[in-house]
């Protein structure tokens, strides 16, 4: 044994210890699975988010240089943005104001109006700053224009100069204006956009600090006004800043303030997300989305698909989860973008285990124990598994080899999540799958047992069917029926989904669940909302919480834990305010309740020391990108805040006062304040609203590409898939299964052409002119009725000789060369009746130079194929007593006959109504073989005949249709039938006695029913339907004749119809399209268009449709709506070979094989092959025989199927 | 708005040179494809006339791989394009779809070709391609080859030679892993070396030109994007002649 055989054998027995563990204790495998997940993925919570926000880098003030932009060696904390100088340098004022103490006699407006006054010293002060001989002129960032289209701003925003913006702005930094502006509100209103706003607007740009913490609005409680004077300066100048930072701090001394002021922090923007980018990302996802659909699209045979598919993906999405959650665990930062990869991931780790998984584990036979059908089927794929994963690792190892940085880390990853998938899929895929398949059993059993119940005899009880043999590997001729009840119980797929989703209502509740969480998420990162609310409500209770921070270093703590270089994009980070601290160190600070009479306080937190952090992370960019600059892969730096403290008195608030400003209307109650919470509750409500509205739209859009209507074709998918080595596979549980052997109907020396049958017989004609009779039941060659005409071919010699039936062969044989020289002019001048002479010469010969020689041949050696010679003929002409008949009968065509061949053929009773290309009609008798009648008014071939009753109705070439009728009668007053004596002798049959004298009589002649050749013809229920290639199909009433309805709406030759009993009408044309039609009236029921070529058949059932066509597609419709159900792909030319034997069971011919179908979902039940050596031969034709038998003629042969199942449902 | 503009402002210059470096490799491909089209179109009439029946499911394959090549070379194009260019502005779609137009389409016709000649020769060479023949497995080898164009766009390789060499490792992975047929590797083989040596052709000829200057670099991803493209399309083909009954999938 070599060490592979070893190996295999060691990994397929732990395998399959693994299997029996798993499938024995399910649930506690399944919690330690999520333990370990839940685990293995707790490092992710430290991991920023994906999206495209800044990011940021803090240095020291003190030390700060310009970075160079080369990449410099060790400086391994710097990332790698951190290159060369900013965009700009922004340097804010943090300007808090407040009138104190307070007075009641002032009004709310003068709590802001004198505090946003001072601003215009501020800025005086500020440009007017020199140290040294520097100025700010010199250092601040100089704009030009605004864009065009922004001529709204142009009032507000600079232009040409110093990028300075303060709330100045509203006034044009003129005091004058200010002053004598009676609404400040309004001013700074009436910039703001309208409706909903997404970034930054005009007021957080002018302010600097968001809206709502500003202080301006008629209902500040705590009257302190903030806002910032924003500086951008395109140089650095520590000590110009330094000493205008120390003036103002002199100025406006700051008496709490404890901000620190050695960190600037540099904030790098990534590049702006547009559509195009987006197309390759979206494209991929597409990619990921087909490939996962095609994949779980395979898992079958199992209670829930959807739960296993679920489970495939949950696998494969937490094994990536693992594999980063682990790769961060042990210190390694994922650099690349997540967003990006993923789906290269999911694509490299993949689903196909856990395909191969479960298909081996329904292969198992289904009487064993589940545990043991786990094992058996892990154990199996073992080899293969392992072999596969060894194959991706060591592929991967390689790849790892590239010395990429960015590969090696995929390779990293994918390795990682291979592992941890490998360990998934083991221990929750496997468990998973043992509780789908023990639900499976017991829905199974439950289902059952109704069914079962009415079941007679065969099965013990209604566990045996768990005990049935194990049908993935029968025998190739078994086929696997359902229950009746069962198959009632199995709805559509598609309405299995829908009563999936109604039942659980599982629609709703992921809606609900997502948007809640997507509120809670809005809620909590919108800038506007809980979480700076928080912060505020915090920093409120402990204004001088900041001595509890831990000190700073160089990296701010923007990713608590995580790696400051990360480049993965971060939201809008938390601001470093922990609040534990803050809490525990409350330093007792007035509180808001306590300002109200004590005067306002001007407090200074942590949260000042970054105020921009609360901004819109969008600020700076929109700001810049007014001046037409872009910030998108580069930074700025924001230096410390200067904080200033302005404590106004009341006077000085009474002197700026404007003069409407106290007869300022008492304010509309909720104006700015509530307004703004209200605000953003109608944005929560309405962005949730549409989210969910999204949601259902993208589910529904999910649904119609997940689940398209034609569902026939996956079942044939995998039936076309797996011929050959899995006949019988699709519910492979439950059914009973019954042997089917199909009887091979041997004789036909060329291909069959005509079938026909009552139920009790069957015949066959094929091209040479044979018309063979069958016992339907035991498919035993009845009679023989050779045609003489083509007999002559050499070829068609063997199979008499094989047979040993020679009888009628030598008669044959005999008249064969007793009127081999019949004249044509003479064969017709006998047409009356006239005994031909048989002894003529072969004047009027006029075969064909190939059959004449073949003639030739065949007289040279006569008495080689018939060896029994004609003695035995004699007698047993003699015995039959159909001596004197022959030879009379055979000639009366003349020489025409010969060749002509039989287009059609019917079969009632025992008699075999034949149409031949001469025009002649026969009628013969079944069990004898002989010819009982014929009929020769017509000369155009009859191409279609319909045998009703007592009736025969044939149609012709040139567009004639007869009505024949046949009497059973004394031979009195024969047209054309000389009744030859001595038929007593003969056999009486169960239908037509043979004592009768049968006519055939024409009773009506429709000359011209078509313009064209009639195609179709059919009969029942008192009707005669026949179609034709002039477009029309035309019914005729049977008794009399008459022309009822001429039925136009197709646009081709009518190439299929049929109809039956209950009046149901379907035409079918060459132009694809499907008509049904209301007897009674002649209208248009319904017009589908299925095909493309010709309808080749159409069989209706009570609820639907079949049709087969040209293009090999057998297509189900809805009979009442006129809906496709599904479609079935067949093999190139088997396509018209169709039947349905019960009302829930079709049958379609393939090549070498028929397939069994169920009509009601289109799932393929079983393939019969029906003999070695009729591979490759496809089935062109399919009869269904009233004993749930099918004949389908392949070749020269015939085939007998029986269903034995059907036969028992339908008794 | 503004923004939008600022964009095109600054990124306009870049990305006119990009698009001109990378349709000159696609119309590389098309060139090619013209040339084989005429060379098998001769073929597919015999085949055509051969098997009438199977004429409209040729059609419809060649037409369903016709679009897959189109949707790949826009969105392959696009990767290219983003692998210099940062931001998009507004005008970059018009553009990429103005000046060459005739790329996608000429991809096209090369992927029909392609895919319609791997199952043909197949057929020829009586050895039917069975090595994972699903849709499942096609989809994956679409993702990975994509896969490959993103990382020869995105990633930053030390040199052409590493390009060159990663790329190759990654293509004949791609092949390995989804192909494994020698047919399938001939015939991919001989597309990645007459498409590239179309493409040096129409460089030397002046017919389009690199206005790159690491024109190496292009040179070095050709090969073996060609390659493992034809690997991809041969493997689409294969699969839609093989189930052709199937509703065929083009995303």
């Amino acid at each position: 044994m070599t060490v592979r055989e070893r190996l295999r054998q060691n990994i397929s027995a732990a395998f399959y210890q693994h299997g029996l563990l798993c499938a024995s204790y399910p649930v506690p495998i399944i919690l330690f699975t999520s333990a370990s997940i839940l685990t293995c993925c707790y490092p992710l919570l430290k991991l920023p988010l994906p999206g495209t926000g800044p990011v940021e880098f803090t240095t020291s003030v003190r030390d700060y240089s310009i970075p160079s932009h080369e990449p410099q060696g060790d400086l391994g904390e710097r990332p790698e943005w951190y290159r060369g100088p900013p965009v700009a340098y922004i340097q804010q004022v943090l300007v808090k104001a407040a009138v104190s103490p307070w007075d009641n006699t002032l009004v709310p407006v003068d709590a802001f109006r004198s505090p946003l006054g001072r601003v215009f010293n501020l800025l005086e002060e500020i440009r007017n700053h020199v140290y040294t001989d520097r100025s700010l002129e010199a250092l601040c960032l100089q704009v030009t224009d605004l864009l065009p289209g922004l001529r709204r701003m142009q009032a507000v925003l600079p232009e040409h100069g110093c990028l300075l913006i303060s709330p100045g702005n509203y006034w044009q930094n003129r005091r004058d204006l200010f002053d004598s502006d009676p609404d400040l509100l309004k001013t700074i209103q009436q910039h703001e956009p309208k409706g909903l706003h997404t970034s930054a607007t005009l007021r957080d740009l002018l302010f600097g600090v968001p809206g709502k913490h500003t202080g301006v609005s008629l209902y500040n409680r705590k009257r302190v006004v903030t806002y910032t004077i924003t500086i951008a300066l395109s140089g650095y100048d520590a000590r110009f800043l330094g000493s205008l930072r120390t003036r103002l701090k002199q100025l406006h001394p700051s008496v709490n303030c404890s901000l620190r002021e050695d960190h600037m922090v540099h904030v790098h923007f990534k590049e702006e997300i547009g559509i195009a980018e987006l197309i390759p990302l979206v494209t991929t996802y597409i990619i990921l989305f087909a490939y996962i659909y095609f994949s779980t699209r395979k898992i079958d045979m199992v209670k829930s698909k959807w739960g296993l598919a679920l489970a495939a993906v949950v696998t494969v999405l937490s094994s990536l989860l693992m594999s980063v959650g682990l790769c961060t665990l042990f210190g390694l930062t994922p650099t690349l973008n997540g967003g990006e990869i993923f789906p290269y991931l999911v694509v490299v780790i993949g689903l196909e285990n856990v395909l191969v998984l479960t298909k081996s584990v329904v292969s198992t036979p289904v009487d064993l124990e589940v545990k043991l059908r786990i094992a058996q089927g892990l154990s199996s794929e073992s080899w293969s598994i392992m072999k596969n994963m060894a194959t991706e690792l060591v592929i991967i190892l390689i790849g790892y080899f590239t010395l990429v940085p960015a590969i090696q880390e995929f390779c990293l990853f994918a390795v990682v999540g291979l592992v941890s998938d490998f360990f998934l899929q083991m221990f929750f895929f496997t468990t998973v799958l043992s509780i789908d398949i023990r639900r499976m059993e017991l829905a199974d059993l439950n289902r059952r047992l109704p069914a079962e119940a009415g079941m007679p005899p065969p099965k013990p009880g209604p566990l045996r069917p768990r005990e049935t043999p194990p049908p993935p590997r029968p025998s190739p001729h078994t086929i696997t029926l359902q229950a009746p009840a069962f198959r009632n119980l199995r709805l559509p797929k598609r309405l299995r989904v829908v009563y999936f989703l109604a039942r659980t209502r599982l629609a709703q509740r992921i809606i609900m669940a997502g948007t809640v969480i997507w509120i809670g998420i809005l809620v909590y990162t919108d800038p506007a909302g809980l979480r700076t609310y928080l912060a505020a409500q915090v920093s409120e209770q402990s204004p001088l919480g900041d001595a509890g921070l831990p000190p700073h270093l160089g990296v701010a703590p923007v990713f608590p834990g995580g790696d400051p270089t990360s480049t993965l994009s971060v939201l809008p980070a938390p601001e470093p305010t922990p609040l534990p601290e803050n809490q525990s160190q409350g330093y007792g600070a007035p509180r808001p309740g306590l300002a109200t009479t004590a005067g306002p306080q001007i407090s200074w937190g942590p949260e000042d020391e970054e105020g921009w952090r609360q901004l819109s992370f969008r600020h700076w960019p929109s700001l810049f990108s007014y001046y037409n600059i872009t910030l998108a892969k580069r930074y700025i730096s924001i230096l410390p805040v200067i904080p200033v403290s302005l404590h106004l008195s009341p006077q000085e608030a009474i002197e700026t006062r404007h003069p409407q400003d106290p007869r300022h209307p008492p304010p509309p109650s909720p104006k700015t304040t509530d307004l703004q919470t209200d605000l953003t509750l109608y944005k929560v409500a309405a962005l949730g609203l549409a989210a969910g509205v999204l949601l259902v739209l993208l589910l529904f859009c999910l649904y119609r590409v997940l689940c398209p209507r034609n569902y026939g074709q996956n079942g044939v998918q995998h039936g076309r898939r797996r011929r050959g080595d899995l006949p019988c596979d699709d519910y492979g549980y439950s059914p009973p299964v019954s042997e089917i052997s199909p009887l091979l109907l041997r004789g036909h020396s060329m291909d069959i052409e005509c079938l026909a049958s009552d139920g009790m017989l069957l015949a066959s004609c094929c091209l040479a002119g044979q018309i063979r009779v069958w016992d339907a039941q035991t498919g035993d060659c009845l009679t023989v009725i050779p045609n003489h005409g083509l007999r002559r071919s050499s070829s068609s010699s063997g199979w008499e000789h094989r047979d040993g039936w020679d009888l009628a062969g030598v008669c044959d044989a005999d008249y064969l060369l007793g009127s081999d020289g019949q004249d044509a002019g003479l064969g017709a001048g006998m047409a009356d009746g006239e005994p031909p002479s048989q002894t003529q010469p072969g004047s009027g010969f006029d075969f064909g130079g190939l059959v004449e020689k073949a003639y030739q041949e065949h007289e040279a050696s006569p008495p080689l194929p018939f060896p029994p010679s004609p003695p035995a003929s004699q007698q047993r002409r003699r015995s039959l007593g159909d001596q004197p008949v022959l030879p009379p009968e055979r000639p009366l065509p003349g020489p025409s006959d010969w060749d002509s061949s039989v287009w059609a053929m019917e079969l009632r009773g025992n008699l075999i109504a034949a149409g031949r290309s001469s025009g002649k009609l026969e009628l013969w008798d079944a069990v004898e073989g002989s010819l009982r009648c014929s009929n020769e008014d017509g000369s155009s071939g009859i191409t279609a005949l319909a045998f009703l009753n007592n009736r025969i109705v044939a149609a012709r070439l040139n567009g004639s249709l007869d009505f024949f009728t046949v009497d059973i009668n004394k031979p009195l007053g024969l047209l054309q039938y000389r009744g030859p004596p001595g038929r007593g002798s003969l056999p009486p049959s169960p239908c037509y006695s043979s004592e009768d004298v049968i006519s055939c009589q024409l009773t009506r002649s429709v000359q011209c029913a078509h313009q064209k050749p009639i195609t179709v013809l059919k009969a029942a229920a008192g009707r005669v339907v026949t179609g034709s290639q002039d477009h029309t199909v035309r019914v005729y009433r049977l008794e009399d004749s008459c022309c009822l309805f001429t039925l136009q709406g197709h646009s081709g030759g009518i190439t299929a119809i049929y109809i039956d009993q209950t009046m149901v009408l379907a035409s079918g044309g060459q132009d694809g399209a499907i008509c049904l039609w209301d007897v009674l009236t002649g209208s248009r029921v319904s017009h589908v268009y299925g095909h493309r070529g010709d309808v080749t058949s159409l069989v209706c059932t009570t609820s639907c449709v079949i049709s087969s066509g040209l293009d090999d597609l057998i297509c189900i419709w809805d009979r009442c709506t006129g809906i496709k159900l599904y479609s079935i792909q067949q093999e190139v030319g088997c396509g018209a070979s169709l039947g349905v034997i019960s009302e829930s069971l079709l049958v379609t011919g393939g090549q070498g094989c028929v397939s069994f179908w169920d009509l009601n979902f289109g799932d393929l039940l079983q393939t019969v092959y029906l003999g070695q050596n009729s591979e490759g031969q496809g089935v062109r034709q399919l009869l269904v025989l009233d004993n749930a038998a099918i004949v389908c003629d392949f070749g020269s042969e015939l085939s007998l199927v029986y269903v034995p199942s059907v036969l028992e449902k339908l008794d | 708005m503004p923004r939008l503009e600022e964009h095109c402002w600054s990124c306009s210059c870049s990305t006119n040179v990009k698009s001109k470096d990378l349709s000159s490799a696609s119309w590389i491909a098309s060139k090619l494809s013209e040339m084989m089209s005429i060379l098998t179109s001769m073929l597919s009439h015999v085949y055509r006339s051969l098997y009438s029946v199977h004429s409209t499911n040729l059609i419809r394959r060649g037409l369903v791989l016709f679009t897959v090549g189109v949707l790949l070379a826009l969105v392959l194009n696009l990767l290219q394009i983003q692998r210099n260019v940062t931001l998009f502005p507004e005008g970059v779609m018009d553009t990429l779809f103005s000046s060459a137009w005739w790329i996608p389409l000429c991809c096209g016709t090369a992927a029909a070709v392609v895919g319609l000649l791997y199952p043909f020769l197949d057929s020829h060479l009586g050895e039917p391609h069975k090595f994972k023949r699903e849709w499942a497995s096609v989809m994956r080898c679409i993702a990975v080859f994509v896969g490959i164009n993103h990382a020869s766009a995105k990633l930053d390789f030390a040199n052409n030679v590493q390009l060159s060499l990663t790329l190759a490792a990654l293509s004949l992975g791609l092949w390995w892993t989804f192909d494994r047929s020698r047919s399938g590797f001939g015939l991919g083989l001989t597309t990645a070396l007459l498409a590239t040596l179309v493409a040096q052709f129409l460089v030397y000829n002046g017919i389009y030109q690199y206005t790159s200057p690491d024109f190496l670099y292009v040179r070095s991803w050709l090969p073996c994007i060609f390659f493992s493209g034809g690997v991809t399309v041969g493997n689409i083909g294969r699969q839609l002649a093989m189930g052709s009954n199937e509703k065929p999938h083009n995303d």
